[in-house]
């Protein structure tokens, strides 16, 4: 078991991972920036500290010079299956792969994206938490980590036809847009759909949902299974492509993005026939455009959380900037906002991962410090599903009445209000 | 041959030419291990954001440096002082002027630069061994510092030390034995520096450049 993630993990380490494994210096700087070591203390939770099954690999196996280093036994000893176990819950628990940490490092390291690549080693031997196994479960018999089914996606959506009166385009083909959906979004917060129908319907965007590629939701992302994020990459291309849309749109949800517009063309080895969009670059693209009209700003206090795989390593920094400015008379940013701003706690398969609640708990808390400390806050725009559920188990731990909304929602909203 | 030509001459020009191209050897290796190219449609430049991603981690972001100020000090008072030292210490300059580009090479590169006053060569030691002791305590008294570290680590910083420090007992030169024991410390230390973690001299801008072609591809610079 152990020899199938050794292999894996050094066929993933190209020459960018071996310039951060080589590069880094030991300083412990990166630990200042995780909500982790933040929220515990414990110098474990270091995040260069959980690169250590990586690091020694590649000294044993990959890192140049090593053939001397080894006449002179200073090569570490080989991995074991145990140490593999041992750092589990560090590479699943105890990082969301929010890329916090490259802010501070002197070296620029990518630890997240190494992470990333960590975990297809111990997916390849499947020392996984047995929260995303059971994710996974439920992937593979329904497309969906929560497993929603097609059934359960046309009931929500006829609720929202009735909540808001517009009818919801369904399998249309030839449409301009696919609307894809996490199952966060399907079950927990269905109102997006009927934000969408709005937004969509006054900017007169032609789009549809299609009941076979509607999960946005990446868990082999999440696992680090490079071969599940193909095979589901491939499904959502495939329904896009056969159907002609010109445009998908990634929902609210933080890794789903990076999934589909960032690792999916290298997931299936080419670009695709259509351009993936993130909702909150759309709607920015049809506020600019004038198609979508400034409605009754939300005169409440708000702030905007930053999801990290969105903005810090998603590149969309200033869209729901404006977007908020637009959509809210009073609204406040918090202390560290934008590229550097804190995670959920919640991201990278953590909230699918029961194991890892108290710690995630744990975090959270800094991020609503981080909040609270604004003062007076009325409610907190999460643009992220995952990071909403997070974000709501937190604010009842923590007995917060901060309401939590969706961006979408809120602009939605401030339409409404203006009608 | 006296043991200050030894490591003056011959043995320095072997640690010299294992630090050179043991130095490339690891460098080209690591490139060599390659990348597959990105599919994804960039937003922003790749070769942009390796240059800005090489100069934005020279400046620690301010949410950060509260915490880590101890590191920003010490890491930049023991580099630049030692790249002062090393490049404007008298007795440097002469040992690069004549030792290297002109006698023994036989090539006048046509390189001079003036030489640090006593009083600038006695600060820029002081805050190079302050920062050093500064980073070095830390391995062992913060636990986080104490968990990450190896013996690497230490090795390097007690060899940097020792170079550092000779030196200053060799400035007076008033000693030939003094001179040649600082030359043996920094044939070590050359001989040392590829095989260990002190290439982060060179690697730091892979690194860098890494992530900041990356992001920069997605119009982020992290």
């Amino acid at each position: 078991m152990s020899q199938i993630a050794i292999k894996t993990l050094l066929e993933q380490t190209d020459r960018d991972i071996a310039a951060y494994l080589e590069a880094c210096v030991h300083c412990g700087e990166c630990a200042e920036a995780c909500h982790f070591y933040e929220a515990t203390q414990d110098p474990k939770y270091t995040p260069t500290y959980k690169l250590v099954p990586l690091v020694k690999a590649y000294k044993r196996h990959k890192a140049p010079l090593r053939g001397i280093k080894k006449l002179f036994g200073l090569v570490p000893d080989e991995v074991t299956e145990d140490e593999l176990r041992q750092w589990e819950p560090l590479i699943y628990d105890s990082c969301t792969m929010c890329g916090r940490c490259t802010l501070v490092c002197p070296m620029g390291i990518d630890i997240a994206g190494t992470i990333r690549k960590v975990r297809e080693g111990y997916a390849a031997a499947d020392i996984i938490p047995e929260g995303l196994a059971s994710a996974r479960g439920y992937v593979e018999q329904t497309g969906s980590p929560m497993g929603v089914t097609p059934k359960a996606l046309l009931a929500q959506i006829k609720r929202q036809e009735k909540e808001t009166g517009i009818e919801i385009p369904v399998d249309v083909q030839g449409a301009d847009y696919l609307a894809l959906l996490s199952s966060m979004e399907i079950m927990g917060y269905p109102e997006i759909i009927g934000a969408y129908a709005k937004l969509f319907k006054r900017a007169g965007v032609s789009w549809t949902i299609s009941t076979e590629a509607y999960e946005a939701t990446n868990i082999g992302v999440q696992i680090g299974s490079a071969p599940l994020a193909r095979e589901l990459v491939r499904k959502i291309v495939d329904v896009a492509e056969g159907m002609g849309v010109r445009h998908v749109i990634s929902p609210e949800c933080g890794h789903a993005y990076g999934a589909l517009r960032w690792a999916g063309p290298n997931l299936i080895g080419r670009q695709f026939k259509f351009e993936v969009v993130h909702i909150i670059e759309l709607l920015d693209r049809l506020r600019a455009e004038g198609r979508i009209p400034p409605g009754k700003k939300d005169d409440r206090k708000l702030t905007l959380h930053d999801p990290c795989q969105i903005i810090r390593r998603g590149g969309l920094l200033k869209e729901p900037r404006r977007l908020m400015h637009d959509a809210a008379s009073n609204f406040v940013e918090m202390e560290g906002a934008g590229i550097a701003n804190l995670c959920c706690g919640g991201g990278g398969g953590v909230s699918a991962n029961p194991r890892a609640d108290e710690l995630k708990t744990k975090a959270f808390a800094a991020k609503l410090k981080q909040i609270d400390d604004i003062g007076g806050v009325d409610a907190v725009v999460v643009p992220c599903a995952n990071c909403r559920g997070v974000f709501e188990d937190g604010m009842f731990e923590f007995d917060s009445e901060i309401e939590v909304i969706g961006l979408g929602e809120l602009i939605a909203e401030t339409l409404d209000a203006a009608e | 041959m006296t043991f200050l030509e030894f490591v003056e001459g011959p043995f320095f020009y072997v640690a010299a030419a294992i630090f050179v191209l043991a130095a490339l050897w690891r460098l080209i290796g690591i490139l060599r291990i390659g990348k597959k190219p990105d599919l994804s449609p960039p937003k922003g430049s790749a070769v942009a954001g390796f240059i800005k991603g090489n100069l934005r981690h020279f400046f620690p972001r301010h949410l950060f440096a509260e915490r880590t100020w101890m590191h920003i000090l010490g890491g930049y008072g023991f580099h630049i002082g030692l790249f002062v030292l090393v490049l404007f210490a008298a007795p440097h300059i002469e040992f690069l002027q004549t030792r290297i580009f002109v006698y023994d090479l036989g090539i006048n590169w046509g390189f001079e630069w003036p030489a640090l006053p006593r009083w600038g060569f006695i600060i820029a030691a002081q805050v190079s061994f302050a920062g050093l002791i500064v980073l070095w305590v830390r391995r062992f008294s913060d636990p986080v510092m104490r968990l990450i570290s190896d013996w690497d680590d230490h090795v390097g910083t007690w060899l940097t030390f020792l170079v550092m420090l000779t030196g200053c007992l060799a400035l007076q030169e008033s000693h030939d034995v003094l001179r040649a024991i600082h030359m043996l410390f920094v044939n070590i230390w050359l001989i040392y520096f590829p095989f260990s973690r002190l290439m982060h001299a060179f690697t730091f801008f892979l690194s860098r450049g890494a992530t900041g072609a990356t992001y920069g591809r997605r119009g982020m610079n992290p």
